[in-house]
């Protein structure tokens, strides 16, 4: 055990591109929701397991809400994990929707962990990710 | 360089009964790219739009944020319950402030 988390480290410290990559997803992340708890499930992807074509990968979020004044996802933010920049795109919802669902085309540069994040209109965070395998990458190319 | 922003295209039914729920699609033509590609060793420059506004008589329904992970020709979907007739505004803005605007209107019988 200790062993392989010393060689994880060292895997780690060899690889100064992916530790930057880390560094901008968080970034990324406390820009959209701050130091808020964040809590898994209460979310439904919907995306393929493999995208034949990065440039245009349909995704398709739902979030268990009863979107009422009282209740309702006020946000939903995208990110793609290991694309040259972390940010998709985030969506502000209000009650006025009838479900906290939203389908949108992303763009991912190869395989990776897509992560969206809700944010109630409390303050509460739920998170979704979900992984999957990019045949031809969209944002370089 | 300057030429105006693309014509929205928006897909709603024409009339709905009071209470239903309704799909609304939304797609604009654009190129959304993010200054990170190359063409032949050149740089391609970065032309991206950054927000899309939804309205529904004078309400905010819906407000996106696009980054470089949105797509090509941004195509969008959601869903709106309607209790009364609805005129539905929609604004692109892009990076240079320049807007594209559309509206769609919704009879509820």
């Amino acid at each position: 055990m200790r062993a392989t988390r010393r060689s994880l480290v060292a895997l780690l410290a060899l690889s100064p591109a992916a530790a930057a990559a880390e560094d901008a997803l968080r970034e990324a992340i406390r820009d959209a929701v701050g130091d808020a708890p964040v809590a898994d499930g209460g979310i439904v992807l919907r995306l393929p397991a493999v995208a034949e074509n990065g440039g245009q990968v349909p995704l398709a979020i739902l979030v268990e809400s009863p979107m009422t004044a009282a209740d309702h996802v006020a946000a939903i933010h995208v990110f793609a994990t290991r694309n040259p920049t972390p940010g998709v795109a985030s969506f502000r919802l209000t009650p006025l929707l009838a479900r906290a669902e939203v389908h949108t085309r992303i763009r991912l540069a190869e395989d990776q962990r897509i992560l969206v994040l809700a944010q109630m209109n409390d303050g509460r965070v739920r998170r979704a990710a979900a992984e999957l395998r990019v045949t031809t990458g969209g944002c370089l190319s | 360089v300057t030429a105006p922003l693309a014509t929205p295209r928006i897909r709603v039914p024409r009339t709905a009964r009071a209470g239903e729920v309704i799909e609304i699609r939304t797609l604009m033509e654009h190129p959304m790219e993010t200054g990170l590609r190359h063409d032949g060793g050149r740089a391609l420059p970065r032309e991206m739009l950054t927000r899309l506004l939804v309205r529904m008589n004078g309400q905010t329904v819906l407000a996106a944020e696009f980054r470089n992970g949105t797509s090509a020709n941004p195509y969008h979907v959601f869903f709106v319950r309607l209790e009364r007739s609805a005129l539905f505004e929609f604004t692109w803005t892009d990076e240079r402030g320049r807007t594209a605007r559309a509206e769609a209107r919704v009879a509820v019988a």
